[in-house]
């Protein structure tokens, strides 16, 4: 039987620590949506993913009230557009018309994000690709829930830099196109690395296509929880402190299998995996960097932030999988700038830099993202930010991303307000010299020596 | 058995136990044990209940109970006991 502590507990951390689910997402393959011509594939997306997804947002509130846990988001992803859109599809337009499909969906099953209008181009692109990326500037602004990723690297095949440098005009076209919102296009953008085919978080989920026909993945969160935990290791070693995120790690991962198992049975849809991830939240007491600071540093970005951040990341996932039965997606530590309050006030106090950001992404998942950076930065600039990113995945077999928005109208010293979920940030300098020459090379950067496995 | 897990927290006074048994008999829910304890001077209740002949759905009960103790000044919330045992039992 279970004691009146263990009650105790589980409820502090769940009303006192911010213990949450973050979120139910919903795999759905749109393999079998292809039709004769634009109309026939959008209406056969929309029957798709309005049939399959009609009960989540309800089944999502049912579970959460039978455990008392919050499930904050309920979400849908889909297989990458540029493959379901490409026979049909011969103009941006046309893509454009399939994101408009996407986001009605979105909003008749309840969903606040429908990822998946990506492209996998780690390689080379198709021209459905090509025109596929070149609409999500206007796609991104007409819609609301529509979420957008390009894998433009990976391990097995080097790095598309034509994609990475296009992505780069790309981001600056959505910041100017969204620019009444601070650009709040560009925040429904994620640029991968090694993109997994089974991750639940928003903006890069999408539904891989070796993923059955539908799926539900569940991500995990509760940086508070962690937090709180490790005040009781003060002044201990490093073995103490381990041992404690460990099984915090594991205290919260389980909830987040109890909530996939029961949510896969209730929608008859296969479970997936459990992303086991740290995923702040602008809320004071739900932040990665206020965990660093419980570790022993003054503010995130501080010398030993990346050792701190690799053994916090490491734990998490060493807590975490024993807890579940498949893990998968991102899971690591996340470190987005506006979503998190104390990464903000690093910033603002001059502790964290863009460069010590890209070194910690080297050590957890996933990469740069919501960082707010000039107006004005040029499209190349932003190219060899992603490029330095997709680098650091490919050599270190590891996914990685980028989010960035250049806010139009706005620099370093201003903050750019996203709203919601998302948060607010400070505008981040931006190194000046130039990698023009380098990123108009065109090509691709070839595979790593260590890929060569076979 | 649908063994579901209640928790009173909230300041200590008269009638706190008596009113939730109250509700609870007259939904037809069997109470299965009963644990309390003081924490930072905060009356804890935990009652393990079973729900499977309750005369209404859980959500309904949740909110029905939420309101009980709004009205008499303490929280009240009902949860699976899945949950616990998922965290703290291998």
């Amino acid at each position: 039987m279970i004691g009146i502590n263990e009650v105790i507990e589980t409820n502090e951390m769940i009303h006192k620590l911010n213990l949450d689910v973050r979120t139910i997402t919903m795999g759905i393959s749109l393999l079998d949506c292809v039709g004769a011509d634009v109309k026939e594939t959008c209406d056969k997306i929309y029957e798709k993913i309005t049939s399959s997804a009609k009960n989540l947002v309800k089944v999502g509130n049912e579970i959460s009230d039978k455990y008392g846990i919050p499930i904050v988001n309920k979400r849908i992803s889909v297989t990458p557009i540029a493959l379901v859109g490409g026979s049909v599809c011969k103009t941006e337009e046309d893509f454009i018309e399939i994101a408009k499909k996407l986001d009605e969906a979105a909003t008749v099953c309840g969903v606040n994000f429908i990822g998946g209008y990506s492209a996998l181009v780690s390689k080379g692109m198709t021209k459905a690709d090509e025109l596929l990326i070149r609409s999500i500037p206007k796609a991104l602004a007409c819609t609301g829930r529509v979420c957008s990723s390009v894998n433009t690297g990976s391990t097995k095949t080097g790095i598309n830099m034509d994609a990475v440098k296009l992505i780069g005009e790309i981001i600056c076209e959505t910041a100017e196109l969204t620019k009444d919102n601070d650009s709040l296009g560009c925040a429904k953008f994620v640029v991968f690395c090694n993109a997994p085919d089974d991750n639940p978080f928003m903006a890069g989920a999408f539904h891989g296509v070796t993923e059955a026909d539908r799926i539900i993945n569940v991500g995990v969160s509760g940086p508070g929880v962690v937090k709180a935990a490790i005040e009781h290791a003060r002044g201990e070693n490093f073995e103490v402190l381990c041992e404690t995120i460990k099984k915090t790690a594991f205290k919260i991962t389980r909830v987040g299998q109890l909530v996939a198992k029961e949510a896969s049975e209730r929608l008859g849809v296969p479970f997936g995996i459990i992303d086991l991830s740290l995923a702040p939240t602008p809320a004071v007491g739900d932040s990665v960097g206020e965990i660093l600071e419980e570790i022993g540093l003054e503010y995130a970005g501080a010398p030993g932030t990346t050792a701190a951040l690799a053994m916090l990341n490491d734990q998490v996932k060493k807590g975490g999988v024993m807890a579940s039965s498949y893990v998968g997606g991102l899971s690591g530590a996340f470190i987005p700038v506006s979503e998190d309050q104390r990464m903000i006030d690093a910033v603002s106090a001059g502790a964290l830099t863009l460069e010590k950001l890209e070194a910690m992404t080297c050590v957890c998942s996933v990469g740069l993202d919501m960082i707010a950076i000039p107006g004005d930065t040029k499209a190349t600039t932003i190219s060899g930010i992603i490029a330095d990113e997709m680098a650091l995945g490919m050599v270190n077999q590891k996914t990685t991303a980028v989010r960035i928005i250049p806010v139009i109208g706005k620099t370093v010293g201003d903050k750019a307000e996203f709203g919601g979920l998302l948060g607010y940030a400070p505008i981040m300098p931006v190194n000046q010299y130039s990698c023009e020459k380098f990123i108009n090379r065109g090509g691709r950067i070839p595979a790593p020596i260590h890929s060569f496995k076979n | 058995m649908k063994k579901t897990i209640i928790t009173v927290l909230g300041k200590d006074k008269v009638g706190i136990i008596a009113k939730v048994c109250v509700y609870l008999s007259q939904n037809n829910i069997n109470i299965l044990d009963i644990a309390q304890t003081i924490v930072d001077g905060y009356f804890n209740m935990m009652m393990v209940v079973d729900i499977s002949e309750a005369s209404k759905d859980q959500s309904r009960i949740n909110e029905e109970l939420g309101d009980l103790g709004d009205e008499i000044g303490v929280q009240i919330r009902a949860q699976s006991e899945e949950i616990f045992n998922m965290m703290h039992r291998l």
